[in-house]
């Protein structure tokens, strides 16, 4: 039991609680700061939003990194998905799994320099596509790694359920095993998303040099080498926003995928 | 009256590396009998059951079914269904969607779909549970969403793995019956994998004790139990007591104890064993001559068993226990404790002499 007069546990939960919310509640109340400063507060103000709807950087920044998060988010929840179904079949390998987690654990910047320098190498055109297949690269990993934890207490005789109830592979997999694992697979594509949205090195190294394939956590890293404008802190605010929604939508799903077992 | 044969199982074997897991299996399964596969772990029923669903291909051999080979038939083309021993209900579905699943398959019109998986529900007694998950089953109900997912889809056979396997006792012994309900009502031939004997003899018309992917012998229950062919299966169904020996005729010499008699058709010579169920023997405290076989011992051990009680008696020339059961309310029994010397009889006829 707490007890209500435990004050070290309290001054202990009031510390993490700052360290993990204060500089998200900062970045939210600057975004509505009328001066744009961190230092005074000047009003409550929706200018730096208006501001942020005139950057057409900004924004073909962003339109950008949708369309590669998406992108990427669709091609390797579809290739991570069957890899790990495919993998589950097999028996078990020490040395499948050490080269299934190499994209997770492998720096960027090593997997950065490998691709820009195969892409030189093949005579690939530098733009949105190499980005999209960089990160399909690393995310197939990832999507991978999460299906499969799903899939390991999966029951196979519910396949040979299904095969005896007369049902083709491909029913099989629509009505059967993609339901059950459709937790798994929506985590890994969430997951894909995320780390395909504020990705930067790699991107960085294989973006080319067009303003075109710059993608928005580039365009903010340029913008920052000139101090930080608060329409930044408006991106950030809606970026945040957004992915909370995302968040919680997965966690609800996952909730009834598990009352529903 | 001559049934017809339903499944021809000719010579299938199935080979895992050297092993041979099934060797050499041949029997027919008849128009609406009930059948069990009956065999300790790793006997190879299971296999052979998965061989006839589809599930493993037979090494070799040939599987009929109707007169036609089935061994390239792919499962969900055969007209058999299998209840699973896990029940693999799918877990996402309603009750009613997974016994609607396998007719949806078959693309059937809308109105026959919601007419068989009713009519097949109030079979089962299921209608008031058809919107629940299988989490939130019972045992019993999951077991008998499995049945009805089966049963609905009107197979030729209907293959079921350890059907009993996952109930608590109460409940298997009614669903033993409620089984034998069902497939007399809807004239399927059943086909059971277990290895508990006593469910086999309580469900099943004819029985298929397997060995080491063998079968040891085949026939309906009461031949399997009133005349085992070999101590394996007098061993496994039931309870015996064996006496080894040689064997001429209807005699057999066993060291200690002389000759034993044992039944006059018998026909097994040279080493053999003598094998007499416990119930068949007469317990006496006073010598009796009216038994081909009487042997005077010492009872060393009364085991309870509510309706009756096991008299472990040890023989004056022979050192290993020898059972007779007796009824609780029979009046011997009130006579007899640990140390009371006894006369064990039995008649030839009721005795097996088997080869060793």
């Amino acid at each position: 039991m707490i007890r209500r007069h435990d004050w070290l546990f309290m001054l202990h939960l009031g510390l993490t609680l700052f360290f993990l919310y204060g500089p998200i509640v900062v970045l939210v109340v600057l975004s509505f700061n009328e001066l744009g400063l961190a230092t005074a507060w000047g009003g409550f103000s929706l200018k730096w939003y208006a501001a942020l709807s005139k950057n057409f950087k900004i924004i073909s920044a962003a339109v950008n990194t949708l369309i590669v998060a998406s992108v990427t988010t669709v091609i390797a929840t579809i290739i991570g998905t069957m890899l790990a179904m495919g993998i589950e079949r097999l028996r078990k390998s020490p040395l499948l799994d050490a080269l299934l987690f190499a994209p997770m654990v492998v720096p960027d910047i090593v997997l950065a320099i490998g691709l820009l320098s195969l892409f030189t190498a093949i005579n690939l055109k530098l733009g949105l596509h190499s980005i999209i297949m960089s990160h399909v690269v690393f995310n197939i990993a990832f999507v991978c790694a999460v299906v499969r934890t799903r899939l390991n207490n999966f029951d196979h005789s519910l396949l040979e359920a299904s095969t005896d109830l007369g049902a083709s592979t491909w029913t099989t997999f629509r009505r059967v095993t993609l339901p059950i694992i459709f937790p798994g697979v929506f985590a890994g594509a969430l997951l894909a998303f995320t780390l395909s949205f504020d990705e930067f090195v790699i991107a960085f190294f294989t973006a080319g040099t067009r303003q075109s394939s710059t993608t928005l956590p580039m365009q903010i890293y340029s913008m920052i080498k000139f101090g930080i404008k608060p329409d930044i802190n408006a991106l950030a605010t809606i970026i945040m926003g957004v992915s909370f929604i995302l968040v919680f939508m997965a966690q609800r799903l996952n909730k009834e995928a598990l009352t529903g077992r | 009256m001559i049934a017809k044969n339903v499944i021809e199982l000719r010579n299938i074997v199935k080979q895992y590396g050297a092993v041979r897991v099934v060797d050499d299996v041949s029997f027919e399964l008849r128009e609406s009998e009930f059948f069990a596969l009956l065999g300790p772990s790793g006997c190879g029923k299971t296999t052979l059951l998965r061989v006839m669903a589809g599930f493993a291909d037979p090494s070799s051999g040939q599987m009929l079914l109707d007169g036609q080979d089935m061994v390239r038939v792919p499962p969900r083309r055969r007209p058999l269904n299998m209840m699973f021993q896990s029940y693999a209900l799918f877990p996402h579905m309603t009750a009613e969607a997974n016994i609607r699943y396998g007719l949806e398959n078959a693309r059937l019109p809308k109105e026959e779909i919601a007419r068989r998986t009713a009519e097949i529900m109030v079979t089962t007694q299921l209608t008031e549970f058809a919107r629940r998950k299988p989490a939130q089953l019972s045992g019993g109900q999951r077991q008998r969403v499995a049945l009805a997912r089966a049963l609905v889809m009107r197979p030729r056979v209907l293959l079921l793995d350890e059907p009993l396997g996952a109930l608590d006792k109460k409940l298997r012994e009614a669903m033993q019956l409620e089984l034998k309900r069902l497939q007399n009502e809807l004239g399927i031939t059943f086909v059971v994998v277990t290895h508990d004997q006593e469910e086999a003899l309580v469900m099943a018309d004819r029985i298929a004790l397997m060995r080491g992917g063998r079968v040891e012998q085949i026939g309906p229950a009461s031949e399997l139990y009133e005349k085992p062919t070999s101590r394996f299966v007098a061993d496994f169904i039931g309870q015996s007591n064996f006496f080894e020996g040689t064997a001429s005729g209807s005699q057999i010499s066993v060291d200690g104890l002389g000759l034993l008699h044992g039944p006059n058709d018998a026909s097994v010579s040279g080493a053999a064993v003598l094998s007499v169920r416990p119930e068949r023997i007469k317990v006496n405290t006073t010598p009796v001559r009216s038994f081909d076989n009487s042997f005077a011992g010492t009872v060393r051990e009364i085991a309870y068993h509510g309706q009756d009680e096991h008299i472990h008696v040890e023989f004056d020339d022979w050192k290993r226990p020898v059972i007779a059961r007796l009824p609780a309310y029979d009046e011997t029994v009130q006579q007899i404790h640990e140390g009371t010397r006894v006369w064990l009889s039995w008649n030839g006829r009721d005795a097996r002499i088997l080869a060793h």
